[in-house]
């Protein structure tokens, strides 16, 4: 049933952000900690566990599979409801500042990306 | 009848919106195949329509909420709200490769610290460069270097003044949207085509609504890897920024 699919991707994500909200707190800061990607191990181990005793079905999957062809669209509205004029208008500082970050993050990808740890070659 | 009409689209804000965002992607669709022959992504158009429809939004209502604040696009803001967001980010990874994700899985970790403290650095020297002299103002927008998150979270945290506290969300916003809007532009340049770069690039940038969006335009197999990296940033920012990262500021000012 497509409800088994949506209810599971509800509960993932539910027990990650509250385990993130846990985090938040034992660390002492104001924010979830990781939540959304908690949920997202749930599920990737969830929907790894196929050969066993716990078996998605395919209906379930389209339950799931739905929400995640939703994304871009989520995405779009997501965009279209970004202050984009307190960005634009708070001065070149705040410009700039975010600028920068970017560029240098940016410059870093491939950087970083040439350290594969773990799979035997250290360059 | 328009008013009936009105009625009707504001009472059921949320389908609204889906209908609304459907035709935006719609027309994004066709502009990606008739304009640009395709070299520019639909979902990439799509974004930058909505971003501007959100600076539309803006400027004639004054609002902070984008397109959202039009009464009748209500529903563009809880469809793009946090909480479907997240929700459709989770559901990215059902079918997402384990291996992938042991394999870069120290990498990815390690990107999520140095990302936070780059963007930190960077922001801090950008507020030196324009005069800022007081180490909690200088950490502030550093921390708003890293997501318009971090920078209120460590403002309250240090007690800067309100002016500040905005231009760290400011500095903030900035990067999110042009991380949205610039990502697929110089993905093919910096590698960001495989689940060990997009797990990296998560973890560098950390805005999750720029990650989302950008890996949405560049490659959509590539989101729950730099998804899941993101989501854990604002949350070291959030613990680095006004203690470790404060500290080593205020000793050097």
């Amino acid at each position: 049933m497509v409800i088994y699919g949506v209810a599971l991707l509800s509960a993932c994500m539910l027990v990650g952000v509250y385990i993130g909200d846990i985090i938040g707190d034992l660390i002492g800061v104001q924010a979830n900690v990781g939540g959304v990607g908690i949920a997202m191990l749930l599920l990737i181990v969830l929907s790894n566990l196929t050969h066993q005793r716990f078996r998605i079905g395919s209906a379930t999957e389209n339950g799931i599979h739905f929400w995640s062809a939703m994304y871009i669209p989520i995405v779009v509205a997501m965009a279209a409801k970004q202050n984009v004029i307190a960005a634009v208008s708070s001065g070149w500082m705040a410009i700039i500042a975010g600028v920068a970050a970017v560029v240098v993050s940016f410059l870093l990808i491939p950087l970083l990306d040439r350290v594969h740890i773990g799979e035997g070659d250290d360059d | 009848m328009i008013e009936s009409l009105e009625t009707v689209l504001g009472r059921n804000s949320l389908i609204t919106a889906f209908a609304f965002v459907g035709i935006l992607v719609w027309v994004s669709y066709a502009i990606s195949v008739r304009l640009t022959r395709g070299h520019i992504h639909g979902s990439a158009i799509a974004i930058a329509l909505g971003l501007v429809l959100a600076w539309i939004g803006g400027s004639v209502t004054g609002g902070s909420q984008g397109i959202a604040d039009f009464g009748l696009l209500a529903g563009v803001g809880v469809m793009g709200g946090a909480m479907f967001r997240d929700f459709a980010i989770v559901a990215t990874a059902f079918g997402a490769e384990l291996d992938a994700l042991k394999k870069a899985g120290v990498v990815g970790a390690a990107s999520v610290i140095i990302g936070v403290v780059l963007s930190f650095a960077v922001g801090s020297i950008v507020a030196v460069a324009f005069g800022y002299t007081d180490p909690v103002a200088i950490s502030t927008i550093g921390a708003g270097a890293a997501t318009y998150i971090v920078g209120p979270v460590t403002g309250t945290a240090l007690g800067a003044d309100s002016d500040v506290i905005a231009l760290s969300v400011a500095a903030g916003l900035t990067k999110s949207v042009l991380v949205m809007v610039g990502t697929p532009f110089v993905a093919p340049r910096i590698g960001l085509n495989n689940p060990h770069a997009a797990l990296i690039y998560g973890g560098l940038m950390g805005t999750t609504s720029g990650v989302a969006g950008g890996l949405a335009a560049t490659d959509p197999k590539l989101v729950p890897y730099g998804a899941m990296t993101a989501t854990f940033y604002t949350g070291v920012g959030c613990l680095l920024a006004p203690s470790v990262l404060f500290l080593a500021v205020r000793a050097i000012f």
